[in-house]
């Protein structure tokens, strides 16, 4: 049998000996490394472009607020004084706004985010979990502005007929509950602006927990409810421990958006530059609006320069809120691969 | 015998309080779910009814008005948004794209990718106030005036993040077996990142373009100090320019009617528009993948 084959090279063989000997194209190999050069100096330039923004942000927020820094040092931070008609400011009615609005929003968005996050995991048909979804992702992306809008000309009135009348009438005399719910029933202040801020905030906080606790692993959950454990018990006891890091950096950035937030401040929180009680109903001033109200309108000398040194308190307090956020988010998917 | 039946007792009574508790936090759960859904159908609603009614075609042709006047309508606003939206994802987008290819195919190891990468993500959710205080300092300040291309600039900076995330995102999710039966073939690597890896995420770039649009169309606070507002038509970047944003700042808080309810008309053509572009961009990238 083996005798009978030809001799001469199999019909594959001759292609690709005469294949092999085609030299490669000098000019492509010469070409090559030059446009790989070009383009990963351009993806690096454009890298480069945002820690430069970064670095352009802080340089100029403190070019800009230097006056004032120089004026005032660290006491501008707790000065309650803001009176462009004697020149003289302080910050601490503005900062004190912007850190009471974002924490009674907290104190509402992060139960009720929870209570979404738990219903998307756990509880929704499989068959509704994209589209309920989708709906808590639009309420992120409705613009601010109309949050503000609808918050002054809607929301206010109804919360403050049927939420801060009723509330005076029945706190009013009680010694502190009292002081937290004095002041002109309107509808505007720090109560409203935190309820709007926890509005906007609610998606933020809940896609983040849906997305951690969708990471716990199906065998954990399932050794608990197999010893019997209730729906809320596995949540709770497992789950929760489990994605505490990933909850925290979710709540995090949620305070994070809250502290920035401009314009739905702005529309409800009444611009007032004083402190005078620490009722939720008085209008207050938070960083943001102070910004939007008076920047425009401010002569270049002291009275910008403390509303640019506001802006970069704000601007510190938010980087520090994020990037603990980021920190803490890191961290729980460093944990995935090696947990279990 | 009756030391069992007081064990089992107990037993029971646990077992019930569980069952009562687990019952409770889940009708709170689907209470928390409603509420969330109720304020964005309240919003929707109101934004509908108050809208609509402004809505005519006077809108689109007539210019910002003065108070009390009779006639007016939006269009320099409306133009004013559209050209500096269109340009801000015209400049953000390819620095976007390029950073982002950087963190998906060369900086993944690196200390610098991983310090971008960083930075980027606290870029995304800084307050776009301050971009407004940057681009201020840095454009209006030396112009000595206010004008649309530094409007421009402060959304194209918050276009940047928005694409970059994204971008890095898909580039990662597609397979390395694919970057490397490019590189076997013999490709430069430029060639492997745009003709392979960036068309198989297309869709999902697309999208991320799609969400920086949408974010900064409803943008107020980077514009209020950078381009300002203009009650004219003005076509003339170098000029404050209107957005339908800060109108609507503008009528909202007034106490004139007509201009409350152009501010209301604003308010509905911005939430369409928004809403829109994100549902186009979830279905896009829905129908790719």
């Amino acid at each position: 049998m083996a005798a009978t084959l030809p001799a001469g090279p199999f019909p594959g063989e001759e292609t690709i000996a005469r294949s092999e000997p085609t030299p490669r194209p000098p000019a492509r190999s010469a070409r090559a490394p030059w446009g790989d050069r070009l383009f990963a100096a351009a993806a690096l330039s454009a890298a480069l472009l945002t820690l430069a923004l970064l670095a352009g942000i802080i340089v100029s927020l403190l070019i800009g607020a230097a006056p004032a820094v120089q004026e005032y040092g660290l006491s501008f931070l707790v000065r309650s004084e803001w009176d462009p008609v004697q020149n003289r400011y302080g910050g601490l009615v503005m900062i004190y706004g912007t850190l009471m609005s974002s924490f009674i929003a907290l104190l509402i968005a992060v139960p009720v985010s929870f209570g979404i996050a738990l219903f998307l995991t756990e509880l929704s048909p499989r068959w509704l979990k994209r589209p309920l979804g989708v709906a808590i992702e639009l309420l992120a992306a409705v613009p601010s502005i109309v949050y503000g809008m609808w918050g002054l000309l809607v929301f206010g009135p109804i919360l403050a007929r049927f939420v801060q009348g009723p509330l005076q009438s029945a706190f009013g005399h009680v010694p502190v509950l009292g002081g937290l719910f004095s002041g002109p029933p309107v509808g505007l202040g720090l109560l409203s602006a935190g309820i709007i801020l926890a509005i906007m905030i609610i998606p933020f906080i809940a896609s983040v927990m849906r997305d951690v606790f969708e990471v716990t692993p199906p065998m954990l959950k399932e050794s608990a409810y197999g010893l019997g454990s209730t729906t809320w018990e596995v949540m709770w006891r497992v789950v929760l421990p489990y994605t505490k890091t990933g909850v925290v950096g979710g709540i995090m950035l949620g305070l994070g958006r809250a502290l920035g937030e401009t314009m739905a401040v702005t529309f409800v929180i009444g611009n007032m530059n004083q402190l005078s009680s620490l009722s939720l109903f008085e209008a207050a001033n938070s960083i943001t609006s102070a910004l939007a109200n008076e920047f425009a309108e401010a002569g270049a000398g002291l009275h910008q320069a403390s509303l640019i040194y506001l802006g970069l308190v704000l601007f510190f307090i938010t980087f520090v809120v994020l990037s603990l956020s980021k920190l803490l988010l890191m961290r729980l998917e460093l944990g995935e691969g090696s947990k279990s | 015998m009756s030391r069992v039946l007081a064990f089992d007792a107990s037993k029971l009574a646990l077992h019930r309080h569980r069952k009562r508790v687990n019952a409770l936090a889940l009708t709170l759960s689907l209470g928390a779910m409603a509420f969330g859904l109720f304020w964005l159908i309240w919003i929707l609603f109101e934004t509908l009814r108050l809208g609509v009614g402004g809505l005519s075609l006077q809108v689109l042709t007539e210019m910002t008005p003065p108070p009390q006047a009779e006639v007016g309508g939006l269009a320099n606003a409306i133009f004013g948004s559209i050209a500096m939206v269109t340009l801000a994802t015209a400049i953000g987008t390819p620095v976007g794209i390029l950073a982002g290819i950087y963190l998906a195919e060369y900086g993944q190891r690196n200390w610098l990718g991983r310090v971008t990468q960083f930075i980027n993500d606290i870029l995304l959710s800084a307050p776009s106030i301050v971009i407004g205080l940057f681009v201020y300092s840095v454009v209006v300040a030396s112009t000595r005036t206010y004008s649309g291309w530094a409007g421009v600039l402060a959304l194209a900076l918050i276009v940047i993040p928005v694409v970059v995330r994204t971008t890095e995102n898909m580039l990662k999710l597609i397979p390395n077996a694919l970057r490397e039966a490019a590189y076997a073939l013999g490709a430069p690597k430029w060639k492997v990142i745009l003709t392979i890896t960036l068309k198989a995420a297309r869709a999902g770039v697309v999208t991320g373009v799609l969400l920086a649009v949408a974010r900064i169309a409803g943008e107020t606070a980077p514009l209020l100090f950078t381009a300002l507002s203009n009650q004219f038509w003005t076509t003339k970047l170098t000029e404050p320019m209107a957005s339908i944003p800060v109108t609507i700042f503008k009528f909202a808080m007034s106490p004139y009617q007509n201009w409350q309810s152009l501010a209301w008309v604003g308010v509905f053509l911005i939430t369409l528009g928004v809403l829109g572009l994100n549902i186009l961009a979830r279905v896009l990238f829905r129908n790719k993948n």
